[in-house]
Order: C-alpha cells, then sequence, then structure tokens
C-alpha cells in the first residue's frame, strides 16, 4: 500500500546506510526544505486554479478553459508571466523594509508548516506544544503585511495594513478560544496526541454541539485571519485598489499572492487536525467492513481531501457574502464570536469534565 | 424589571445570530446550487459556437426597418424616431407620393441610420406610432470603411402598407 511514511523511511535507511549520520540529517534537512518549497509551488499553482474554477461556476461562468484540459496551465502561465516581469519599487519607498516583507510573509508560511501532520508518521517537527506554536507564528504573518503597508508609501497600503493589524489582534482571540476547546477534550497540545485522540470518531462528532459551534467560530475567525473575503479589508479592491501589496508587482507579487494561498492551506489544515481527525480515516462505531475499507485508503489522501473540502467551504464563503465594513468587522467580532466563543469554551469543559461526549 | 430588560436584550442577540445563520446559510444554498448545476452556465464561447450562438430576447444589435413579403414597411413618415434620438443616428427625409386622384401624400424617401452614431438605446423603438421599426440580433458590425455604417434602411422599391396611417 502506498504511504509517505514508507517513503521517508526508505531515505532515511539509505541515507544512514552510506553516509555518516551527521551528514544524513544535514542531506535531510536539504530534502524537507526543497520538499516544503515544491509543496508551496504545486498549492500555489492548483488552489488558484481551483479557486477560478469555483468561482466561475459560483457566477453561472466557465472560467479558465483554453490553456491545458479545463484550462489546468492557465496559472503556470500566469506565474511564468510575474517570474519574468519587472520588480519596480517605487522611489519613496523604504527600500530595505520593501523588499523584506514578501519573504517575511513566506517565511512564517514555511514555519507553520513544521508541526502539521500530512500522513500517518509523516510530520516535519512533532513538537508537543503544537497547537501554542501554531496559533503564535500565525499571528505573526501581520507582521511581513504592516511591513509591506508601512515600506511602500502609499495611503492605500498603509490603509490596508491598518486594517488588516485590527482584524487579525481580534480574531486571533476567537480563534484561539475555539482551537483551545478542542485542546479542553484532548489534554495536549502535539498535534500528533490530538490526532491519535480521534482514533474512534472525529471530535466534531465526539464533541457533537460545542464541538460544532467551535468549528463555526473557527472558520470565520480563520477566514478573517487570511484576510479573504468576506473578511478582505486589506485588499478591498474597491476602496483600496488591492492594499497592503498595490505597490508590489512582479515576483515579489507572485509572493504574497501565493503566501494567501498557502495561509489557506495551512488553516484548513489546521482545521482538519483538530476537527476532523487529519489523516485519521472515517471510522463507524461496529462497522467493522466499512471500518477495513476506510483503512485501505491511504492517509495522505484522507488528510489532503479534507483539507481540500475544508478549502472549497472557504472558497464557498468568499464567492457568496458581500464584505463587511470595517465597523461591522470589529462588531461580529467583539460583540458576538468572541462572547460566543467563551461561553463555548465553557460549555466545553463542562463536557469534558462530565465525560458526556461519546 | 431589570432583568426582564436584560432577558430581552439575550433574546434579541440570540435572534440576531439565528437571523444572521440563517440567511448566510440562504446565500450559501443559492451558490451551491450553481456549482452543483452546471446547465445554469450563461457564458456563450463566441466564436467557437458562432452557428448555434443564443442571444437574448432583448438583445439589441442595430435598428432595422420591417418588410413584409410585398416589399412593404409601416413607416408613415412622421418623424418621431428622429426626434426621440438623443444623438442624431435617424434622418427622415421625406417626399410626397402623388395619387391617381390627384392628391399629395407623404412617404418617405430614405430613411438614413448612423450605425456609428447608436447607442442601441432603444428610444427610436419606443416613439414609433406604427411599430415600423425594431432592434435586430445582428452584432458582427466592423468594417474597414467608416462610409459603410451610414445606412438606408427602406428597400428599394418599398412602399406604406396600406392602412398605415
Amino acid at each position: 500500500m502506498f504511504s509517505l511514511e514508507g517513503i521517508t523511511g526508505m531515505i532515511h535507511e539509505w541515507l544512514n546506510n552510506h553516509f555518516s549520520p551527521a551528514m544524513a540529517m544535514l542531506t535531510e534537512f536539504v530534502l524537507v526544505g526543497i520538499a516544503a518549497i515544491a509543496l508551496f509551488a504545486l498549492l500555489g499553482l492548483s488552489l488558484v486554479w481551483m479557486e477560478r474554477k469555483v468561482a466561475a461556476v459560483m457566477q453561472i461562468r466557465l472560467g479558465p478553459n483554453r490553456l491545458g484540459p479545463k484550462g489546468i496551465f492557465q496559472t503556470t502561465a500566469d506565474t511564468l508571466k510575474l517570474i519574468m516581469k519587472e520588480g519596480l519599487v517605487p522611489d519613496g519607498a523604504d527600500h530595505f523594509i520593501f523588499n523584506l516583507a514578501p519573504f517575511v510573509v513566506m517565511i512564517v508560511a514555511m514555519l507553520i508548516l513544521a508541526p502539521i501532520a500530512f500522513a500517518k508518521n509523516f510530520q516535519i517537527w512533532d513538537i508537543n506544544i503544537g497547537v501554542l506554536y501554531l496559533s503564535a507564528i500565525s499571528s505573526l504573518s501581520v507582521i511581513g503585511i504592516f511591513m509591506a503597508g508601512w515600506a511602500s508609501n502609499n495611503k492605500y497600503s498603509l490603509l490596508g495594513a491598518m486594517r488588516s493589524g485590527a482584524q487579525i489582534v481580534s480574531y486571533e482571540l476567537s480563534a484561539g478560544l475555539s482551537v483551545l476547546s478542542i485542546v479542553v477534550m484532548t489534554g495536549s497540545l502535539s498535534i500528533k496526541d490530538i490526532i491519535l485522540s480521534q482514533q474512534n470518531g472525529w471530535w466534531i462528532f465526539k464533541a457533537h454541539i460545542p464541538a460544532l459551534i467551535s468549528f463555526v467560530i473557527f472558520i470565520i475567525a480563520v477566514t478573517a485571519e487570511t484576510n479573504r473575503a468576506p473578511f478582505d479589508m486589506a485588499e478591498a479592491e474597491s476602496e483600496l485598489t488591492a492594499g497592503f501589496h498595490t505597490e508590489y508587482s512582479g515576483m515579489r507579487f507572485a509572493l504574497f499572492f501565493l503566501a494567501e494561498y498557502i495561509n489557506i492551506f495551512i488553516v484548513c489544515a489546521i482545521g482538519t487536525t483538530l476537527f476532523f481527525g487529519g489523516w485519521m480515516p472515517l471510522h463507524i462505531n461496529n462497522w467493522q467492513g466499512f471500518n477495513h475499507i476506510m483503512d485501505y485508503i491511504p492517509s495522505s489522501v484522507w488528510f489532503f481531501g479534507k483539507t481540500i473540502g475544508l478549502i472549497f467551504l472557504i472558497m464557498w464563503f468568499r464567492w457568496t457574502f458581500p464584505r463587511l465594513r470595517i465597523d461591522q468587522l470589529l462588531n461580529l467580532e467583539w460583540k458576538y464570536l468572541l462572547p460566543i466563543s467563551m461561553f463555548n469554551l465553557l460549555l466545553m469543559t463542562i463536557v469534558a469534565i462530565m465525560g458526556w461526549h461519546f | 424589571m431589570a432583568f426582564l430588560t436584560r432577558l430581552m436584550f439575550l433574546t434579541d442577540y440570540i435572534k440576531d445570530v439565528y437571523g444572521a445563520v440563517r440567511s448566510l446559510l440562504k446565500g450559501m444554498r443559492m451558490t451551491g446550487y450553481y456549482f452543483t448545476h452546471h446547465k445554469e452556465i450563461i457564458t456563450e464561447q463566441y466564436p467557437d459556437n458562432r452557428d448555434t450562438l443564443k442571444l437574448a430576447e432583448r438583445f439589441r444589435g442595430e435598428v432595422v426597418l420591417k418588410h413584409d413579403e410585398n416589399n412593404e414597411h409601416a413607416c408613415t413618415g412622421c418623424s418621431a424616431c428622429e426626434i426621440a434620438c438623443p444623438n442624431g443616428t435617424i434622418k427622415i427625409i421625406n417626399k410626397f407620393d402623388v395619387s391617381p386622384e390627384g392628391k399629395k401624400k407623404k412617404a418617405i424617401d430614405t430613411f438614413v441610420y448612423h450605425l456609428e452614431l447608436c447607442t442601441m438605446c432603444n428610444l427610436c423603438i419606443e416613439a414609433c406610432p406604427t411599430d415600423a421599426i425594431k432592434m435586430a440580433q445582428t452584432f458582427e458590425h466592423s468594417v474597414y470603411d467608416r462610409s459603410k455604417l451610414t445606412k438606408k434602411l427602406n428597400r428599394d422599391g418599398s412602399k406604406l402598407r396600406e392602412g398605415v396611417e
């Protein structure tokens, strides 16, 4: 049976047989880096295409359909165009910060990748504070956005960056609280333990109502954190042209664009891990035959399938809902999501203590 | 009393949340329906499906004068369309037919239509008292010479239909 664990095991064994342990370790570092960059490029290309297709069909259009079957090479062509374009730096811009900002955003996205389990025993780094690490690093991306907005020396960019800051600072809270409610259930911050605790059922089913509420809050909060419509105040094409990346062009712009989609993938991967059992196959108690069939599907397929399902949900939001005004956005967080998620955390704790989950 | 107002606030709050979730789900059902029903797609892949192109009934391509099989039209030459046109697209040139009894009758000589000036606003069609002109569905109007866009709408030898005043 195909498994990513087998491939990594084979590489590890081969390297250790042919080189010294230190050399093997170093080679593995490089390989992991290359794999992460390859994953990013692949995700960027496929998610942009997916978004354009989903958007088109939801708006009763066809979407890209010229380059390759169903237009799948459209994004490759777009990327090639962006690579060849001149990366312009405005005269009044702060050159150093202006050039640094897209890399900060990308590096933050890369850092979040570390504790995510893509398949069974396929994880870059299993740290015991995985969830804390995720929420700590994911709030760093706002620094990159701020740098871009400030260094551009442009009022639209600055406004976009300020809005993005206000948004991320407030939505981080309810995202954190809804993540916490799952931590209450598992009693562990490690991603691996959280996935293993869902062996007999995913938390969204096992912890029923409070888990459902915290999932809804989580998905709203992460949509806001990734600056996507209906919370795309930071970009808001019709108001701020492109927000914080107005002045960017060529490959630097492509990095911002890529980072947006990587962030969507990452938050959906976190959602999958917390609520939908990560790479755990769908098991229904006492249905032995059904469970065996589900076990035959590789764990990586389970993980990516669930994640793409959540990504589709977020895209569905984007192409359905109108954008919120900035005051409505903050109202939603401070008057609705935060009180509800606090109450929900209390409910979750009671459920955990009384053992009312399955 | 204070307790009651607080209770009222709480019920309003819950109602707000319920109403919001309901209306959002309603919107998602609509887009979800479009996502699963690809037959709803209205895009016409124009140059590819030139032969089977379906245009909307209200599509406005250019103004034409309706002629029947006897080469007769319903234009009395009243110039209502010319007056209604906001940018001088139409020019009606009239003549006087002399009937066998020696009575003079007004009729159109040339119905001049400047396609290059027309904005397809439909005001002339609405102004016409005898319903003589209509919007056609043709739209491939590009030519190399601008003068080709100035058209004479009444056909040669056509005349006013009997009974139209």
